[in-house]
């Protein structure tokens, strides 16, 4: 056999291989991107030509905005919208200040039992939310505090595993740092607050992002405890619009509040992609 | 550094204060919730102590169903996810150029809000009095007839309920497999290939073991995402999944709580622990199974 011709078939089985990964690759693709586009596709077409289409058209050649008019005048999309935000600001707000003063005093700071109590805390992180469901529920129902603010972010802003995160991060800070502060004469508080956090920023930004998504994507906690549409999250009322707004067969306007709830992750995930995607490989649960 | 400082405390106290009403007395009170008979959510009271919450949970035919649909979901949907994981990321593994664009792509699930996205599946897989529907359309084309996949037969909704947690879940296990494939040190396969070993071989022999603990990591997580599955069949069947048939151990146990059938904290919380049971048993499995073929470096 002569070399040359061992040598074309071997670039032959190459390019073959090559061809499968690229084919097993694009087809992913389309089929992840396929939805978004098909939810884009429906939004911007109008209703009567939608429902004129036995066979759905894979284009459009007369977009309208006109369903993302109606998705923010018939049904109470601005609501929702306005209250997941304030919902996911508050509660990532409040998250991140219990994590960093837990995460400071597991690092930092000394005291009896501290190690024991650490110990006590990664066991939390075993607890799966399914089973304190039940009593949370009573708890917030027999406070009253069904269908407010409070009730919503109360039990959603513990995460013991981000305390875990930044504990970790706080200890990898040189302690000679935490020592010519104390000489200094600086509080602990002032150290955390302008040394540790400076410093770690980049984990603090990163919980607080998987945080942000989290909440915006909460369903099951918002739906046991609200029953008022004053008081729904997107997820929540995403599955009311579904159900009871916009007459049951308007798909398109339908489809302008999904595309409306999907944007505000798409484009943080596109501004953060690097730190999210980091983030969750160390420590991402969904799935 | 000061060897005791109360102040510890003081940072701390948030973060009990949040975990103790929240998380810490919820997991004892479940617990009593459970053998609690004939609670009584107005009045807060009981008849008496004891495992009827449990008779009652096991002979409840919704739950039965819940228990049979959630079986078929994660025997179905970790194998498949977490082969069709490997395969894609071995391909994105092989490649340079365009990596990133592709990674990027198909992370893209896990950002989208579940219950959302889940519309867009509905109306791809409805079949209405208007409109087949998307996918009908294809299998149309393919010359195969048109199947009603949200209100017809349980085995077409059984399948699209399969296929959007797979396409939910795929993220996530993509991203992890990724990174362990890139961490799997060259130099043994450089060797290999030396030697003449084939591509399978190298797979096989040397990449497969390498990257064992992601992938069993994947699995555990696998089986017990899976076994919560509840927001994905919301989103495509509605609310009421217990009239669709399609409910979920979860479901149950909320709807149990609340919505129409709801105000029965005893029996949601007897079914809840019962599903916790069941998590940890295949949890302990899997971790024996592990010590068998995972190989730790």
């Amino acid at each position: 056999m002569d070399y040359a011709l061992i040598e074309k078939n071997a670039k032959r089985r190459q390019i073959a291989y090559l061809a499968a990964i690229g084919l097993v690759l694009v087809l992913w693709a389309i089929l992840v991107l396929f939805p978004f586009y098909w939810m884009l596709l429906t939004s911007v077409k109008s209703y009567g030509s939608y429902s004129s289409e036995f066979v759905p058209k894979l284009f459009t050649l007369h977009p309208t905005l006109e369903n993302f008019a109606s998705a923010f005048s018939q049904v109470p999309l601005s609501g929702y919208f306005l209250n997941t935000v304030i919902f996911t600001v508050i509660t990532t707000a409040l998250m991140l200040f219990v994590t960093i003063l837990a995460a400071f005093a597991f690092s930092r700071l000394r005291f009896p039992g501290r190690d024991l109590i650490f110990v006590a805390f990664l066991a939390l992180m075993m607890i799966p939310s399914e089973l304190v469901v039940i009593t949370n529920f009573v708890t917030i129902t027999q406070w009253g505090l069904r269908n407010t603010f409070l009730g919503l972010i109360l039990p959603s802003v513990t995460s013991v595993f981000y305390i875990y995160l930044l504990k970790e991060n706080f200890s990898q800070v040189p302690d000679e740092l935490y020592y010519a502060a104390k000489v200094d004469g600086t509080s602990d508080f002032k150290y955390l607050w302008k040394v540790l956090l400076p410093i770690c920023q980049p984990t603090v930004v990163t919980i607080a992002i998987l945080k942000i998504i989290e909440c915006w994507n909460s369903y099951v906690w918002p739906r046991l405890i609200t029953d008022k549409q004053d008081y729904f999250l997107v997820s929540v009322g995403i599955q009311e619009i579904r159900e009871n707004g916009f007459g049951r067969e308007n798909i398109p306007a339908m489809m302008a509040a999904v595309t409306v709830i999907s944007l505000p992750l798409i484009v943080l995930f596109l501004i953060f992609r690097k730190k999210i995607m980091a983030g969750v490989a160390r420590g991402g649960t969904k799935g | 550094m000061e060897k005791n400082n109360p102040k510890g405390f003081l940072y701390l106290l948030p973060a009990f204060l949040f975990l103790g009403f929240f998380l810490v007395y919820p997991l004892i009170d479940v617990f009593v919730y459970s053998f609690q008979e004939n609670y009584n959510f107005a009045s807060q009271t009981y008849t008496g102590v004891g495992l009827y919450n449990y008779a009652y949970v096991l002979h409840d035919p919704y739950f039965l169903q819940a228990l049979k649909n959630t079986f078929l979901l994660v025997l179905i949907t970790v194998p498949l996810s977490t082969g069709l994981a490997l395969l894609i990321s071995l391909c994105l593994s092989s490649i340079q150029k365009l990596r990133e664009l592709f990674q990027t792509i198909f992370f893209l699930p896990y950002v989208t809000n579940t219950l959302a996205v889940g519309l867009v599946f509905m109306i791809l897989f409805r079949k209405t009095a208007y409109s087949d529907g998307f996918v009908n359309l294809i299998l149309n084309a393919l010359g195969f007839a048109s199947v009603d996949f949200l209100s017809g037969p349980y085995w077409a909704k059984m399948l699209v309920l399969c296929l959007y947690t797979v396409w939910i879940v795929m993220p996530f296990k993509i991203l992890i497999l990724t990174s362990a494939l890139a961490s799997v040190d060259q130099t043994y396969r450089n060797a290999a290939r030396v030697d003449g070993a084939s591509k399978g071989r190298i797979f096989w022999r040397i990449t497969l073991p390498m990257i064992s603990p992601s992938l069993f990591y994947l699995v555990i997580t696998g089986f017990i995402g899976a076994f919560k599955a509840y927001s994905d069949a919301v989103a495509l069947f509605g609310t009421d999944l217990n009239a669709a048939g399609m409910n979920t151990i979860v479901g149950y146990v909320y709807d149990m709580l609340y919505g129409n059938a709801g105000g029965y904290p005893s029996y949601a919380s007897a079914a809840a622990i019962l599903l916790f049971a069941i998590v940890l048993t295949i949890t302990c499995i899997n971790l024996l199974v592990s010590k068998k073929h995972v190989h730790y470096v």
